[in-house]
């Protein structure tokens, strides 16, 4: 532990946040939203998984109005946690690091994950 | 654990179970697109299947252990109370150790299922 005399400065209300910040915090809440749905969707494969009427109420919970409400904001979460890591994978391998480039590909996986999550979720 | 799973490591199985994790995501949701299991003959036959069977375990390992560093990462970083940390912690490593096994059950007994 260091110990300084330094000033500090923690009014989030008065940061300004570049959209490669508020990016990387979607990135970590869509990971916890995705950690807090792992035991609904092992109950739902179990469930589809006890017979013929049992794949029937799946099918039928994950189709009814509860399901439909429920699957856009999950698929959002998955889609803007996967494009972002992508995202980190390449500025890993020192691609896209300047800070124009940043971001871009910040802004990049804003709007696509929610536009993504809209086709997706209409077609399935 | 938290050893094993800190530093140049964790950031390394954060990694290859993200690229896993990836390809398995975009590989699931093209077959729910183009070709849905309509029935539970064939969701059942899909599962019972070696390959997507110890794919699908393989998936719940890695979603385990991914969540687990990035949470680890997440507490670590908003969770200055010791007590409360520890607590969290140990919430969510007995809760991921449990989901896993969870899992292992599911596609096991689903696969030797008639």
């Amino acid at each position: 532990m260091i110990i300084n005399n330094r000033p500090v400065f923690l009014n989030l209300f008065q940061f300004r946040f570049p959209i490669a910040a508020i990016m990387s915090v979607g990135h970590r809440a869509s990971g916890v939203l995705m950690l807090l749905c792992v035991p609904v969707l092992l109950y739902l494969l179990q469930l589809s998984l006890q017979g013929a009427q049992g794949f029937a109420r799946a099918q039928e919970i994950l189709q009814g109005g509860m399901g439909r409400i429920l699957l856009l904001p999950i698929l959002w979460a998955l889609l803007h946690h996967l494009l972002a890591g992508i995202r980190y994978l390449f500025i890993d391998f020192d691609i896209g690091v300047s800070k124009q480039s940043g971001r871009r590909s910040a802004i990049a996986v804003m709007l696509a994950a929610p536009l993504l999550a809209i086709v997706i979720g209409f077609l399935l | 654990m938290s050893r094993q799973a800190s530093g140049l490591r964790a950031w390394a199985v954060q990694r290859i179970s993200a690229v896993y994790l990836g390809f398995y995501f975009i590989y699931l949701i093209g077959l729910f697109l183009f070709s849905p299991p309509t029935s539970y003959e064939a969701w059942q036959g899909w599962i019972s299947h070696p390959v997507a069977g110890v794919g699908l375990l393989l998936f719940f390992a890695s979603v385990l252990i991914h969540a687990w560093v990035g949470m680890r990462d997440v507490i670590i970083d908003y969770v200055p109370i010791f007590l409360a940390r520890l607590t969290l912690l140990t919430v969510i490593a007995l809760g991921l150790i449990a989901c896993g096994l969870w899992a292992a059950r599911i596609v096991i007994m689903a696969g030797t299922a008639a």
